[in-house]
């Protein structure tokens, strides 16, 4: 990040108030300030690792992973709100790896509650164990955490910047600050006159901070307002930079290939053949692949494919069947959890119905538009990263550890990601460019993996069995019990991470199942765990993933058992058990002009699922269409307590809607002799312009508390157009993707 | 011998053997990052260029089978002077990650210049070669509108 090398050295900076926020227990080492990462030069004071004004330019750092979310610009906008500066007069930058950018709300998602029913009290216990973050050097984007995390720190360091810029206009003017007011970038002084921000910045850089109130909603000008994002020029220009679009001087294309077999290792390589050929530099031994380095990408990814290579075995089934024998073998064994146990699902009431269903979900890639990429410079002592990435200071812990240096002799930059999703949070990427740079000190080197490299290497969501039971009576549910049999996607990251894979209940498991705003008085979700070596990752919503498909299935196969209409079904136990669910549903209902019946030829599935906070519910419609279905039109409503950017939160739901979809009608990692089978596109395919419903969107802002955006548009995705197809055709889905049984337009 | 290309009105040389790809010649030799590499097997779209005005794919268009003026989207537009296709991708507010977005507005672009108002069925059949993992579908289909009535009105 050398750009902010050099602002920070020109910077006469702004104090402000370090962290915002109580901490009530190991206050000395949570509390403790996190060195500022911006590097000022000697005699600059940087107190603040998210506001530096110099006497040319302003600065705003917003260090989350911008991955089509919409980050750089909200997290600006929450800086920029109190700071009283437009977004155009400002430069947002990513700013480097560090402590200072921990994330200080995703370690409070490890309560062992619902969410949606935590106190007051809880949500205080939350905020304050998030800023365990911070010891743990969670800088990550992920866990649709940002906007929970920055929505009070970052207001805050901008009204303390504000605060520390009018005290020293005061000093300057000799007048008092309360006498000031401020104005896109500017204080204004009693008599009218402006001094711009960057006209202040020595004079306020040796201040002490000061802290100030947060304004009121009602008050904010920016929050809550749709901004236009900050990168959408360069993305319609083609001059936002991605990480495969890093070019430094005298870099070195290359391009990586390792064991389809994942984890196992390599036998041996005869790369004769690729190093006779024209613009192939050298061949690079990963211990678990090679890579070779090329005049261009192309070039290393057409050696790739002439060097001999014998793999190693597999640490796992090699056949997709005996995998799934495997996962389902996990119910054999004591659950790992149960999260939920409300009453006695073993005691039916006398009369009830009870009825009971299996569904299984494949594994799944990833597949962002960029494949995975990483350019790295290694210089002896010191490694430079460029990547996307969405954990920029484990990313920087595992390329030190492939270099050999400490962290502190790394320096990563994040570039724009394109495609995260999950998978970028893990570190093989920049780990393999870093292996390929070691070999040549002084030079850059990009590596990039081809399409199908990036396929069957992914840290996949897992594959997931579950077995429901259920009873209904006089028209409503009184039995719910769910079992949810998959790999643990925690435990595999954690080892991949920390060599070590954690013990105890895992909520993630059995997230979008537990959890749900539903008032079954029998209710009980129990999660086995696989014990299987496949790689597995956070796939967009995680268990929400899956365990919405399961329990929003299930949950349509009750109200029809119960001889309900489903949405009629689902808001009554809503209504009782948290009425922003409920609101959900009964505003889908109406957008949707559901009326329960449809006409033939047309089906419709409505699901809700409470994911990072936030309730959404989605109504899909499918039609037949020569003889196929076609998903015709979606809605969805959603309840995120305060939209900070309403246009921005609405291509969230649609995105996060259509990446479901996508899963549900085609996504499916398969596995043979070890190795995935799925390559490209047109063997994991998913929806397109012409496939693709139309949509409308209704963002609530009405439940108590702040909830994510990012991911929760993504759970009723899969079970609301199996839900529609239920409907249309009266055969019941239980297995995905959709393809193998019904016939869909493509 | 080195072979010429013509890229957004300029002339460059290159040196390079026949069969590699038009994108890795404009990403890797010619530093045009713009065009993106999505599949490598012209599945998603992400890297299509325009040649003599014409949508195609440049992972699949070699070297030496470049034959005619070959347009990036360092060529439709800038940050500074956006072309009014840009301007409606702007004004919509289309893209998430946006790396497909370049491949996207070639494709676009090249449907306009052949049909100066598509319908919603003319889009769907030029623009579901063009993959994207957001989902910004709508937004595109409203952005292509858009930048229909802003060209006519010119």
């Amino acid at each position: 990040m050398s750009r902010v090398g050099k602002i920070a050295r020109r910077s006469f900076l702004i104090g402000s108030a370090a962290i915002v926020g109580g901490v009530a227990f190991g206050a000395w080492y949570v509390g403790r300030p996190a060195p500022n990462p911006l590097e000022p030069a000697d005699g600059e004071a940087v107190f603040n690792p998210f506001v530096m004004i110099s006497d040319t330019q302003i600065t705003l750092i917003a260090p989350r992973s911008e991955m089509g979310q919409g980050v750089s610009t909200t997290w600006a906008a929450l800086i920029a709100e109190e700071l009283d500066v437009d977004l155009e007069q400002v430069t947002v930058l990513h700013g480097p790896a560090a402590k200072a950018y921990y994330n200080s709300a995703l370690m409070g998602e490890v309560l062992p509650d619902k969410g949606y029913d935590r106190s007051n009290f809880q949500h205080r216990l939350g905020d304050t164990l998030g800023h365990l973050g911070k010891p743990l050097l969670m800088q990550i984007t992920g866990g649709s955490t940002s906007m929970k995390d920055g929505f009070v720190r970052m207001r805050a360091a901008g009204a303390s910047a504000r605060e520390t810029l009018k005290q020293a206009a005061a000093e300057q003017l000799g007048v008092s600050r309360s006498s000031l007011k401020t104005e896109k970038g500017q204080v204004i002084a009693p008599n009218g006159d402006r001094i711009d921000y960057t006209a202040l910045a020595a004079r306020a850089s040796k201040l002490d901070p000061i802290e100030a109130d947060l304004r009121p909603a009602s008050q904010w000008t920016k929050l809550g307002k749709s901004q236009p994002r900050i990168d959408m020029v360069s993305k319609a220009t083609g001059t936002a930079e991605f990480g495969i679009d890093v070019r430094l001087p005298g870099m070195k294309f290359a391009s990586a290939k390792v064991n389809p077999r994942l984890g196992g290792g390599m036998n041996s390589f005869d790369a004769t053949e690729a190093l006779a050929m024209p613009g192939v530099e050298k061949v690079v031994d990963l211990g678990d692949g090679v890579a070779v380095v090329a005049r261009n990408t192309w070039i290393a990814i057409q050696a790739l494919e002439v060097i001999d290579i014998d793999w190693g075995e597999a640490p796992y089934p090699p056949e997709t069947d005996a995998i799934f024998a495997k996962v389902a073998s996990a119910f054999d064994a004591d659950p790992n959890s149960t999260m939920r146990d409300d009453g006695d699902v073993d005691a039916l009431p006398a009369g009830a119905t009870q009825i009971e269903a299996k569904y299984q979900v494949p594994y799944l890639a990833h597949a962002t538009m960029e494949p995975m990429n990483a350019t790295a410079l290694y210089s002896g002592d010191r490694l430079e990263v460029w990547a996307g990435n969405q954990a920029p200071t484990y990313f920087r812990m595992k390329c030190a550890e492939a270099a050999g240096l400490e962290s502190d002799a790394v320096k990563v930059h994040v570039t724009n990601l394109g495609g995260g999703f999950g998978r970028r949070g893990e570190f093989d990427y920049g780990v393999i460019a870093t292996k390929v740079a070691k070999t040549m000190p002084g030079t850059p080197v990009q590596v990039t993996w081809s399409r199908e490299e990036d396929m069957t290497h992914d840290m996949y969501r897992p594959g997931a069995i579950a077995r429901f039971k259920g009873a209904v009576q006089d028209g409503k549910a009184v039995a719910l019990d769910g079992g949810i049999a998959a790999q643990s996607v925690i435990q595999s990251t954690l080892m991949r991470l920390m060599g070590m894979e954690g013990g105890g209940p895992d909520k993630v498991h059995v997230e979008g199942a537990f959890n749900q705003p539903y008032a079954i008085p029998n209710y009980r979700i129990r999660g086995y765990l696989a014990d299987l070596a496949i790689p597995a990752g956070s796939w967009r919503s995680v268990g929400n993933s899956f365990n919405g498909f399961f329990l929003e299935s299930f949950m349509d196969e009750l109200a029809h058992a119960a001889g309900r209409d489903p949405l009629e079904f689902r808001l009554e136990l809503a209504r009782a058990e948290w009425e922003p669910a409920a609101r959900v549903l009964e505003t889908v209902r109406d957008m949707a002009g559901w009326t329960g019946k449809t006409p033939d030829g047309v089906g419709r599935g409505v699901a809700m699922s409470y994911s990072f906070g936030t309730p959404v519910a989605e109504v899909i419609e499918v039609v037949e269409q020569d003889g196929q279905i076609r998903i015709a039109n979606a809605w969805i409503a959603a309840d995120m307590g305060v939209a900070l950017d309403p246009r921005n939160v609405e291509a969230q739901m649609f995105g996060g809607m259509v990446y479901g979809l996508s899963a549900a009608c085609f996504g499916e990692i398969t596995f043979s002799d070890g190795a995935v089978e799925q390559g490209n596109f047109p063997d994991y395919d998913a929806l397109r312009m012409h496939t693709m419903p139309k949509v409308e969107v209704s963002v609530l802002q009405v439940q108590e508390h702040l909830g994510g955006a990012g991911e929760p548009g993504t759970p009723p995705a899969a079970p609301a157009l199996a839900n529609a197809i239920f409907d249309l055709t009266g055969k019941r889905p239980r297995r995905l993707p959709l393809m193998h049984d019904f016939d869909l337009m493509v | 011998m080195p072979t010429t290309l013509t890229i957004n009105g300029k002339t460059h040389q290159v040196d390079l053997p026949d069969d590699v790809p038009l994108l890795w010649v404009l990403r890797d030799e010619l530093n045009l990052t713009g065009t993106k590499f999505g599949c490598g097997v012209a599945a998603c779209g992400a890297c299509t260029v325009q040649i003599d005005g014409e949508a195609v794919r440049s992972c699949q268009v070699a070297l030496s089978d470049v034959d005619g003026q070959v347009t990036t989207i360092e060529g439709v537009g800038t940050p500074q002077a956006l072309a009014k296709i840009q301007q409606a991708w702007v004004d919509h507010q289309v893209a998430q990650c946006g790396y497909c977005q370049s491949g996207q507005i070639m494709q676009a672009a090249s449907l306009l210049a052949s049909n100066p108002s598509p319908s919603d069925a003319d889009i769907d059949e030029a623009m579901q070669g063009n993959l994207c993992r957001c989902g910004t579908y709508p937004r595109i289909r409203a952005a292509i509108h858009s930048a229909a009535q802003m060209i006519q009105e010119a």
